[in-house]
């Protein structure tokens, strides 16, 4: 059984920020696009920068749209890779992996407030979960996006951009984080750690 | 940062650790010799900085294609700056965007400013980082601004030229202006003298970002300070 942490080699160009990270973290990382990989590392964070549409594209001509539904072990997604958990993307209207219920937006522009939503930004907390442990509320993380998911009963961290937001999201082995934990500095650092600790 | 060979990697690396020790939310690396000479940035370093670094870092210089952007990205880097080749073909906006998504893609603007019966009237300039070849594009900077978002621009860095290396303040009017018709994040570049001229940018132009390197560089200004200055003035930045 493999107990490496697996990235999911879905062609994103963040990839390598993310194994930066846990290589600073001192953890073992594999990059992989092979559905046997995703299937049977103990840990997989799946990246993703671009859009909905072709991201879910390449993953199910790899099989791994079926890889990551079957886990029962633990999966990160960050940004895209967190929208990617839910039923449905308005971008490129397309259908996603649909482990989380709900439905990702864009997000609306209003006077003050810009689209993509680029920068720092802060979380506050809905509910305790052990992804956030030792993270004090108000931090502030690195957000890149242009779409989210709205509040819904698997928020575990929200942030606001014109509307509120999921920062968060977790349902029993699925977590999603719309930001970059891997350019947030300690706080990112802390949650990747807070994930590979996580019972796989 | 502006550098120009190899063997100022060691440099670029010590910079980056103590601006991010320091509390940086963003770098910028420049290489300002890159788009006259016809070359692209040695890409080497990037990985390294990527390694090192757990905040975002944009890339500026040589970016003229796919190829180009890819190696950036793929290397560690949350963006790339274009600038003179996106004024000799726009399109390459687009297409980056198309390929990368519109948060990858930041387009720098050199600004001059002119008065045209009185009023100020602000134009782009290309290749600036050759002194023997910077000219004005034939650009109007608003206009410029405006077409850039419209191809897929995420991200408008404005470096207003006049204001460059004066440490007199940034060049609030011409910031005012871009923020009137800029939709997307808005970084003001050109003029950081003071921590005060951060504040003002901050509260007058309502910029998203301030952009500097000297004053950074020599520790005059010093970002810890800096932060705890805008938090006192009610700008929402990360401590």
């Amino acid at each position: 059984m493999n107990t490496e942490v697996l990235i999911v080699d879905n062609g994103g160009a963040n990839i390598a920020s993310i194994a930066f990270a846990l290589a600073r973290l001192k953890r073992c990382v594999r990059v992989s696009s092979d559905a046997q990989d995703v299937m049977d590392a103990s840990h997989v964070i799946l990246p993703g920068v671009g859009s909905a549409g072709p991201a879910m594209a390449r993953l199910q001509r790899r099989g791994l749209d079926i890889a990551l539904r079957a886990r029962t072990r633990p999966v990160l997604g960050i940004c895209l890779g967190m929208q990617l958990l839910f039923e449905h993307s308005a971008e490129s209207d397309s259908a996603c992996l649909g482990t989380l219920q709900g439905r990702v937006e864009r997000l609306p522009t209003a006077p003050g407030i810009y689209v993509p939503h680029m920068g720092w930004n802060q979380l506050h907390w809905l509910s305790p979960h052990p992804l956030f442990e030792g993270i004090p509320l108000g931090s502030h993380a690195y957000f890149v996006h242009s779409y989210a998911a709205g509040i819904g009963p698997y928020t575990t961290a929200r942030c606001e951009h014109g509307m509120a937001f999921s920062a968060a999201v977790s349902r029993q082995q699925w977590h999603g984080v719309q930001f970059h934990p891997e350019r947030s500095g300690a706080l990112g650092a802390r949650i990747l750690q807070n994930f590979l600790a996580m019972a796989a | 940062m502006r550098f120009r060979d190899h063997q100022r990697v060691g440099d670029i690396l010590k910079l980056a650790a103590r601006y991010r020790e320091a509390g940086a939310d963003e770098l910028v690396f420049y290489d300002i010799t890159a788009s006259p000479n016809g070359r692209t940035v040695d890409r080497g370093w990037i990985h390294q900085v990527g390694a090192l670094l757990d905040i975002p870092f944009c890339v500026a210089g040589g970016i003229r294609c796919i190829a180009d952007a890819e190696a950036v990205l793929s290397a560690g880097a949350e963006k790339i700056s274009i600038n003179s080749p996106a004024l000799a073909h726009p399109d390459l906006i687009d297409q980056l965007a198309a390929r990368f998504g519109s948060q990858c893609v930041v387009v720098g603007i050199d600004s001059d400013t002119t008065q045209v019966n009185g009023l100020p009237h602000y134009r782009v300039h290309q290749y600036t980082g050759d002194p023997t070849r910077s000219r004005p594009s034939g650009r109007d900077t608003l206009s410029w601004i405006q077409e850039a978002i419209a191809r897929g621009a995420g991200e408008i860095v404005l470096n207003c030229m006049r204001h460059d290396g004066v440490r007199e303040g940034f060049d609030l009017p011409q910031l005012q202006a871009a923020r009137a018709l800029c939709t997307v994040p808005l970084v003001a570049s050109g003029g950081a003298g003071s921590v005060r001229h951060f504040e003002d940018v901050f509260c007058n132009a309502h910029v998203d970002g301030a952009l500097a390197a000297s004053v950074f560089h020599s520790g005059e200004i010093d970002i810890p300070s800096l932060k705890q200055h805008l938090i006192h003035a009610g700008v929402e930045i990360r401590p």
